[in-house]
């Protein structure tokens, strides 16, 4: 089925510009991150805490080729690198993060929930397979009022074992729907490895069998990736049909803040391992593409931290100077006006 | 007896089980080689092997149907939920099949399996993992439903929960799981269903609660005492099969009553409860009943608002007052 796609992008197609917006990206989520860690374990940030370290490059690669906001985002609670690169800024992710009033969900959703409507971001997803049922009515909706919009679903391989999922690929191959599934495939569900969690590991197998075509592609490397989203986008605004992208990537820390310590992890994975997936750290492969093409200097990644630096403190700045939500919002929105 | 926490008192009771009865085995998300999400079925594994503590895929629907299966063929699950948060796709495995079989077979099919797992509130996870859907299960004929609120009912409950003949909702409380006890040791010590429990006496009102609402009751029962109120608190322990008589005796000596849960408000348990004293003992009371709830509201991220959302021991002091006044 991976015969219907148009034809890959060559490596010319990539300007210098866009590979060092790529570099930008991915450093941004990596810095923010790091930061929110430290955050979280100053107590400035509560609840659960699911990062995205090692994974940038799925978001990265995908979401700036999206018409933003006609194009619409669906993910998981693992979503703080998904609403940064839809442009919610880190001011509103960090005063969300903190519960302030300021926050891109007013202080109700937390990290789980980011949200951004106005920028086609429809938000983090705290049920694991929730965002794919959602996924095949938003889909519905851009057919319906007949645009050439992608709805693009992030989703974890643990949720590949939810039957919710199974129904609602059925439906979007069924109804031929313009959604672009992209399977998060880090290997883990918490501790679940991949081989102890289905008997059928094949996802591009399964998602064949809902009429729905795809491959595998390697979401270490950001140009990769991106060169295989862009055919699928290609294919979803050509064919209005669904495409699904099983991403292999791996996260670089715990699942959350329950395994964070390493004895916590050694439970199911080894240091090794770890070690192994950290050599194809997207970030290590984007600045030795660019250097190798003579796109960046010394001074300019220096230039780049710099500047990001800058903005991760500033946003922590605005948060912590933010107010609580006030007390009298706590039953506003429970229902629309 | 040993002090131990909540959370071990649940081992306890399954490994006391799992060594009397083969039949009964584990199952659920990370119970296994991750030791379990909350650590209650640590050790598990190691100690009865992957046959009989089986970790399981994402699955929550089904776990509820295997394990409704496997029952009705005669074997005696323990299934966990990571948290009844999580549940919610597994409703119509639950209300449909396993609360129902027993009585659409004319009786001829029993259905002995326990769902577990932590249900409340815990600290900023925000609206959808901060759950407490008692009501909802209660509401369903066929389900028993239990709600420890100490470590020794934590395994004597879970016990009799494993060996009554019938599914069993079991919900424990996240926020209980490290408090801790005097728990027996003794392989035969249970705690019988429908049997509530005074954990305070008093005269002047009765506090009726269950789960984290006991410990919350009897703090404010502190509170009040130094005002010179006496309160009674009463632990329901299970809400199905509901101990009326423990509530009806309590009420003859105070005459005035506040009803608490954790969960929301609008048709929650504590509805049900305060209907059921009006209808056994109407002319005993004194005062309106008074309840204590969660806010009407998906529970919000914010520390401030969260606090705004859910019950506290102050709570039950002003809603006491208030019967009182
Ligand atoms: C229905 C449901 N069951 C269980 C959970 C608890 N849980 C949260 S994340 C997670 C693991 C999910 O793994 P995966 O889908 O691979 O995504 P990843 O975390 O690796 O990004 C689990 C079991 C949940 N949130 N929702
Ligand atoms: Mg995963």
């Amino acid at each position: 089925m991976a015969d219907t796609i148009v034809k890959p992008p060559t490596e010319e197609d990539i300007s210098r510009a866009e590979m060092l917006d790529l570099y930008r990206l991915m450093l941004r989520i990596r810095r923010f991150e790091e930061s929110v860690y430290r955050k979280f374990h100053e107590a400035k940030i509560g609840g659960y805490l699911h990062r995205y370290d090692g994974q940038e490059a799925l978001v990265a690669g995908i979401i700036p080729q999206l018409q933003l906001p006609h194009d619409k985002v669906l993910c998981t609670y693992r979503d703080h690198a998904h609403a940064i690169a839809c442009g919610t800024t880190a001011r509103e992710v960090m005063a969300e993060l903190m519960g302030r009033a300021t926050g891109c969900a007013l202080g109700k959703g937390g990290s789980m929930h980011l949200i951004d409507p106005d920028r086609g971001f429809l938000g983090g997803d705290g049920i694991v397979g929730g965002p794919i049922p959602v996924s095949v009515g938003v889909g519905f909706a851009l057919k319906y009022t007949g645009t050439n919009n992608v709805c693009v679903c992030y989703f974890g391989d643990g949720a590949m074992n939810q039957g919710g999922v199974h129904e609602s690929l059925n439906m979007v191959g069924l109804f031929k729907l313009p959604v672009l599934y992209i399977l998060e495939n880090n290997r883990y569900a918490m501790g679940t490895a991949l081989g102890r969690s289905t008997g059928q590991p094949d996802f591009i197998l399964k998602a064949n069998a809902h009429g729905i075509a795809g491959e595998v592609v390697d979401g270490m490397n950001v140009l990769t990736m991106r060169e295989a989203a862009n055919r699928a986008l290609a294919h979803i605004r050509e064919t209005g049909e669904a495409y699904f992208l099983d991403v292999e990537c791996y996260r670089f820390v715990g699942h959350g803040i329950g395994d964070d310590n390493v004895g916590g992890q050694k439970l199911y994975r080894t240091d090794e391992e770890v070690e192994e997936w950290r050599r194809r750290d997207p970030l290590i492969q984007i600045i030795r593409d660019l250097k190798e093409r003579g796109y960046i200097s010394e001074e300019q990644i220096e230039a780049i931290e710099a500047e990001i630096k800058v903005e991760v403190e500033d946003s922590i700045v605005f948060a912590e100077a933010s107010p609580e939500p006030p007390l009298d919002s706590l039953y506003e929105h429970v229902f629309s006006e | 007896m040993a002090k131990m926490r909540y959370l071990q008192a649940l081992r306890l009771a399954m490994t006391e089980e799992m060594e009397r009865d083969p039949n009964v085995f584990i199952m659920g998300e990370e119970v296994g080689q991750y030791q379990g999400t909350y650590r209650v079925t640590e050790g598990l594994l190691n100690k009865f092997g992957d046959k009989r503590v089986v970790d399981t895929p994402i699955s929550e629907i089904g776990i509820a149907g295997m394990a409704t299966g496997a029952a009705m063929v005669g074997l005696r699950p323990v299934a966990e939920f990571m948290t009844w948060s999580f549940a919610m796709s597994a409703m119509d495995q639950l209300v449909n099949h396993a609360a129902k079989i027993t009585y659409m077979s004319g009786g001829r099919i029993k259905c002995p399996v326990v769902f577990r797992g932590p249900a409340g509130v815990g600290t900023q996870l925000s609206a959808q993992h901060s759950h407490s859907l008692e009501a909802w299960f209660a509401h369903t004929p066929g389900f028993k439903v239990a709600m420890p609120a100490t470590p020794e009912d934590a395994k004597g409950l879970l016990k009799t929960a494993i060996r009554d003949n019938n599914p069993v909702i079991f919900m424990e409380h996240a926020g209980l799981y490290g408090s801790s006890g005097e728990v027996s040791e003794d392989p035969d010590f249970t705690v019988p269903f429908g049997v509530a429990a005074v954990r305070r006496e008093g005269k002047d009102i009765s506090l009726i609660a269950y789960s984290k609402g006991v410990a919350m009751s009897l703090k404010a029962a502190e509170i009040l005492e130094k005002d010179g109120i006496s309160a009674e608190v009463i632990d329901l322990r299970t809400l199905v099969p509901l101990d009326m008589d423990t509530v009806v005796a309590s009420i003859r000596k105070t005459h005035r009553a506040v009803v608490i849960q954790e969960e929301w408000r609008n048709a929650g348990f504590a509805a049900e409860l305060a209907t059921r004293i009006y209808e056994q003992a109407f002319d005993e009371m004194d005062a309106p009943i008074q309840r204590v709830a969660g806010a009407d509201v998906p529970m919000p991220y914010a520390k401030n608002l969260e606090r705004a959302a859910i019950p506290t021991e102050h709570d039950i002091v002003a809603a006491a007052r208030r019967a009182l006044s």
